[in-house]
């Protein structure tokens, strides 16, 4: 981890006794409870146990050959999406890029049509055919699903660009990696975005690994913040292992866009536990680097802070993960269960309508 | 003769000329600690050291133009592209830069980068992932363009684009990086602009180049059983276009289908056809065939995949058509 990445370093003392992940900060988790009261607590912890278990599974159904191609999955940085989203109003948009399962559930699709979707059946949020880096969902404000490293930058500028100019008040959040930052899109768009004070969150999930390729190795500062500052752009580093801190770290951007239209680059520090892909053996870090991150897992340490402060009860929280995996379940069932595209949708959706023929 | 992998292949001629010439040196996304995306190039990291063999970050732009610029002052870059999908952004650094140095300078610059990585549909990865894109490289002149079909051609037309004076635009199929085929030990290259005949028939010629080669010798020995005699013409380099190759092959047959992996509109497959039409008119018994794409994006569900892609009965199809069979 470069030095300048403080937050990660902080991580909380070891909870002791039983090998219990350690708990999570207490005095942003006191505030949090007070705050967002219990109920809702549970429910952001429900929604990250939601999506580690959906990509358990979609990592499980990809080994069995039901998706293919490319599958990026989210595990280990749930604090993120659901951190950013759980302050988020219907209205606000999400644009993301090809590690988005995560926040395409987070952000309120149903698992059974992202699931369909990897499934490539006709009954996924794409209708099969966008895949697990294409998700879509006009109706829930899920704009993608980029390919493309860096290409949703400037394209979640022009969202945002498009709810200033109609007085939306909807706010753009934008995600994209550590990897991302280096394109040439990803500083015009910033430019721009703070330039024309437009209502956009620029969130670098910064896993600190873009493929094999660690930060450090080749980006010419570790303090990436300040390519914000070199656009005169109120910025951030976020713990995004806490789900508080992250929690907090996010609302105050997300404030900033919405009553002040002024974008914000957020620096999220986070970890994915899986490779990069389904066919990376991500031989690039050190088994104790991960085994360190895993015994420090963002859910877990939920967890231990829940049961320590008494917002639930372990009986509790083994039916909800029950009913979780249920609910997986039900998507894979669902998914299994639904037709593949009919070969006519081969040729729809080229255009909106035309009447030549598609050779 | 010994037999190795596409990738290998690809490995050998890079190595080999880097080692030839020190002003040859290997840039791009994880090309050194990961040893290439693709692997091919597994052990360069160690052999040549860092500052031959670079990672660079997600920058198409940019590392193009780096090695485009290095290129100008007489050093030998090879910028690989992950895929050519991501060379999209790389566009303006080689269009209008490396293609128009040499003209735009009254000749005294010259430009002898090559820009190599993946190319073609790699499998279900969906639409932003799987384009055959070579047409816009073709259509600018300035720029050569190769694509080799086997770990042969591969080696030899590598190690040509390497020693070309202009830039070279080098696209392999993604799909044929785990391919084997006979590559000898010793040194040799494939010239710059030969086509190759990859199998000798009388009856049509199907003009085509990278993994499209092995869809139409397949579609050539299904052919023969059905009493067709099909010649099968590998391009390899799509510009210069072996006009003369073409010639000899459709003179021979006088009947033709142009078979390319990727959409049809301004493309390739379109050019090689208009050649055809124009300048072998009087040799032409049918008229010239086409087997492309779809003209679409590519579809994920990996069910509409491949009703999207050429493939061999497609081809089989587009020969009797051209024969006046059924
Ligand atoms: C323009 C472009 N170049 C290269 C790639 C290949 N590629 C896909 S993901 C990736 C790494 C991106 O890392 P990061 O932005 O950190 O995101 P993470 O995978 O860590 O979520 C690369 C190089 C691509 N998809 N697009
Ligand atoms: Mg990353």
């Amino acid at each position: 981890m470069p030095e300048n990445q403080t937050v990660s370093e902080e991580k909380p003392a070891s909870s002791g006794s039983n090998g219990a992940a350690p708990s999570l900060h207490g005095a942003t988790a006191a505030k949090a409870r007070k705050d967002l009261g219990d109920e809702k607590i549970i429910a952001m912890y429900r929604q990250m146990l939601l999506l580690r278990r959906f990509e358990e599974v979609a990592g499980r159904q990809y080994q069995m050959g039901k998706i293919k191609g490319f599958c990026h999955l989210y595990i280990g940085q749930e604090p993120v999406a659901v951190g950013s989203m759980s302050g988020l109003e219907e209205k606000d948009y999400v644009v993301a890029a090809y590690r988005e399962h995560g926040q395409a559930i987070a952000k309120g699709l149903d698992p059974n049509a992202v699931m369909a979707e990897l499934f490539a059946k006709s009954t996924g949020c794409s209708k099969g055919k966008g895949g697990s880096m294409h998700l879509f969902d006009v109706e829930k404000r899920f704009y993608g699903g980029w390919g493309i490293v860096g290409g949703q930058i400037p394209t979640a500028a022009g969202v945002a660009f498009a709810s200033k100019y109609r007085d939306e008040g909807a706010v753009v959040l934008c995600y994209f990696g550590d990897g991302s930052i280096h394109q040439g899109a990803f500083h015009e768009a910033l430019n721009m975005a703070a330039k024309w004070d437009l209502p956009c969150v620029f969130i670098t999930e910064n896993n600190k690994y873009a493929m094999g390729t660690d930060i450090e190795r080749i980006s010419a500062i570790l303090d990436i913040q300040q390519k914000a500052v070199s656009y005169g752009m109120d910025h951030a580093q976020i713990d995004g292992k806490d789900i508080f801190k992250a929690y907090y770290g996010f609302k105050e951007a997300i404030d900033r866009a919405r009553n002040e239209s002024r974008p914000t680059f957020l620096d999220v520090i986070t970890y994915r536990f899986r490779g990069h892909s389904m066919s990376d053996p991500a031989k690039y870090r050190t088994k104790e680097e991960l085994q360190d991150e895993m015994d420090h897992d963002p859910i877990k340490r939920m967890e231990t802070w829940m049961l320590a402060e008494g917002v639930i009860d372990e009986d509790a929280l083994k039916s909800m993960d029950k009913e979780i995996k249920d609910e997986v379940k039900a998507a894979v069932k669902f998914a299994e269960d639904s037709p593949f595209p009919d070969p006519s949708e081969l040729t729809t959706d080229v255009y909106v309508e035309w009447n030549w023929d598609i050779e | 003769m010994r037999k190795i992998l596409f990738r290998d292949a690809l490995n050998e001629a890079m190595s080999e000329e880097m080692e030839r010439d020190p002003d040859v040196f290997l840039m791009g996304e994880e090309v050194a600690e990961y040893n290439g995306a693709y692997k091919c190039s597994v052990g360069m990291l160690d052999r040549f050291g860092p500052k031959r063999v670079i990672d660079t970050p997600i920058a198409e732009l940019g590392f193009a133009g780096i090695g485009i610029g290095a290129a100008m002052v007489g050093m030998k870059p090879i910028v690989e592209m992950m895929t050519f999908n991501f060379a999209i952004l790389a566009l303006d650094q080689v269009m209008n830069t490396a293609a128009k140095m040499r003209y735009m300078s009254g000749g005294q610059l010259s430009c002898p980068v090559v820009i190599r990585g993946a190319g073609g549909a790699g499998g279900h990865l969906g639409a932003q992932h799987s384009q055959s894109l070579e047409a816009q490289y073709v259509h600018c002149p300035g720029l050569k363009v190769m694509m080799p079909a086997t770990p042969y051609d591969a080696k030899g037309m590598l190690k040509t684009a390497i020693r070309d004076p202009d830039p070279v635009i080098f696209i392999e199929s993604e799909i044929l990086y785990g391919s084997e085929g006979e590559v000898p030990e010793e040194e040799y290259t494939i010239p710059m602009g030969v086509a190759d005949v990859k199998r000798e028939g009388a009856d049509c010629t199907i003009i085509t180049w990278s993994r499209m080669v092995h869809f139409s010798l397949d579609a050539a020995a299904e052919l023969a059983e059905q009493g067709i005699d099909v010649e099968v013409v590998d391009l390899r380099t799509l510009r210069p276009l072996d006009k003369e190759a073409i010639r000899k092959s459709v003179k021979k047959t006088n009947r033709v289908v142009v078979v390319e992996e990727g959409w049809y509109w301004a493309s390739v497959g379109s050019t090689v056809a208009d050649f055809i039409s124009r300048d072998l008119f009087d040799h032409l018994d049918a008229p010239v065939g086409r087997v492309h794409q779809r003209d679409i994006p590519m579809p994920y569900a990996y069910n509409l995949e491949p009703l999207s892609l050429p493939n061999k009965d497609n081809i089989v199809e587009a020969v009797k058509r051209a024969c006046y069979v059924d």
